[in-house]
């Protein structure tokens, strides 16, 4: 048997591991034991085996909020997706005006995201918020607090606002590191402006927009600041998520158990997800 | 120094579980160590795939065939392991 490589690099790999083992595994491990015991607090806890996985199960509350995140994201990424991706494509690639608006493309991402909600809350508002005062000045009967549609409106616009600059970011990364000779040859070819896109542009930015349709589905799945500093999970639950549920169980309710069985099956969600979105992605690259 | 880990709520069958993955975690070196490369492979998923994306499609499908087996059939999960037992040697084989 020959040894290929030296495997004791990895051993520089062990701070991290140490990391996540205190930041994620046992925090997870934890919560494992949650999911099968009920507790009263006091650190006293009582066998439950699977009663609240079944109840999660047989519980529409749950599949409601579910339905309700997987339409979110996929409204997030059917937009943010195209639009960081436009945006990108029609930035300035070189000159005074990179900066800028590199910059501008970033001031959304350095907001915390509780303001983010403010600002939309105060924003959307129908008597002080320049948003929804102009959209009813129009004629348009807006009111994200009592209309769930409204409120779905304010809470997409708002992640839009909030999100998209990520894609763009990353897209323009991919783009300026295309080589001049790629553009000269598709010009000698006589390649149309979609020709150049198609083959040439988008290729080459697989690779980021892998990255940004993970970090935004990831991102979307997990929403809970901006929707409950907006809407609260209202009018009715109309825009209760996943999170704000298991936020309202965990917190609200003080139901530790039911909450964790929550919490393992939306992971093994995320888990699933995010490895489909990678595993296609990916492959369809190295078909490329 | 003193360890005092009943915040995490520990409990047999619990404990037991990670104990299973760790020791398939252990396997896995072994195999690896044994046998370098991971052994990779394009099944019929028709991408290629490594040991351990095989044990991860393994792990991940027999969590979600224990949820199916409790929202479908019943709280005794003593059929839905079986059942895991032979989706993990079909991914093992197949995949």
């Amino acid at each position: 048997m020959e040894k290929t490589w030296n495997n004791k690099a990895w051993f520089l790999v062990l701070p991290v591991l140490v990391l996540v083992a205190f930041s994620a595994v046992i925090p997870l491990m934890t919560v494992v034991n949650y999911s099968v015991q009920d507790t009263f607090g006091n650190n006293v806890f009582f066998w439950a085996g699977t009663e609240w996985f079944e109840e999660l199960l047989s519980s529409s509350r749950f599949w409601e909020a579910m339905v309700r995140n997987l339409i979110f994201s996929f409204i997030i990424l059917t937009i943010q997706v195209p639009l960081g991706i436009f945006i990108a494509l029609n930035m300035p690639k070189k000159g005074w005006g990179v900066p800028v608006c590199l910059v501008l493309m970033a001031l959304p991402l350095l907001i915390p995201w509780n303001v983010v909600g403010t600002i939309w809350q105060v924003f959307g508002r129908n008597d002080i918020g320049l948003l929804g005062y102009y959209v009813n000045a129009l004629g348009i009967d807006f009111n994200y607090v009592q209309d769930p549609f409204d409120a779905w409106v304010t809470i997409i616009i708002m992640d839009v606002w909030h999100w998209t600059s990520l894609v763009v970011l990353l897209c323009y990364a991919g783009l300026v590191s295309i080589p001049d000779a790629f553009y000269q040859a598709a010009k000698i070819d006589g390649a149309s402006r979609w020709a150049v896109f198609r083959y040439i542009q988008l290729p080459k930015m697989q690779r980021v927009l892998l990255i940004a349709v993970l970090l935004r589905f990831m991102d979307s799945f997990m929403i809970y600041t901006e929707p409950f500093v907006v809407t609260g999970g209202g009018p009715g639950n109309s825009t209760t998520f996943l999170s704000i549920d298991l936020v309202k169980t965990a917190l609200g309710q003080f139901d530790l158990g039911p909450a964790a069985a929550m919490s393992l099956v939306y992971f093994l969600i995320i888990l699933l997800l995010s490895w489909v979105f990678y595993t296609v992605m990916t492959n369809y690259d190295a078909e490329r | 120094m003193n360890f005092d880990l009943s915040w995490m709520a520990w409990t047999w069958p619990t404990a037991a579980f990670f104990a299973t993955i760790l020791l398939l975690l252990c396997g896995m070196a072994v195999w690896e160590y044994a046998s370098p490369g991971g052994n990779p492979r394009v099944g019929i998923l028709r991408f290629e795939t490594t040991r351990g994306d095989r044990l991860f499609l393994s792990l991940l499908g027999s969590a979600f065939i224990h949820l199916a087996w409790l929202g479908l059939v019943g709280p005794s999960l003593w059929w839905a392991l079986a059942l895991s037992v032979v989706y993990a040697i079909g991914v093992f084989r197949y995949v």
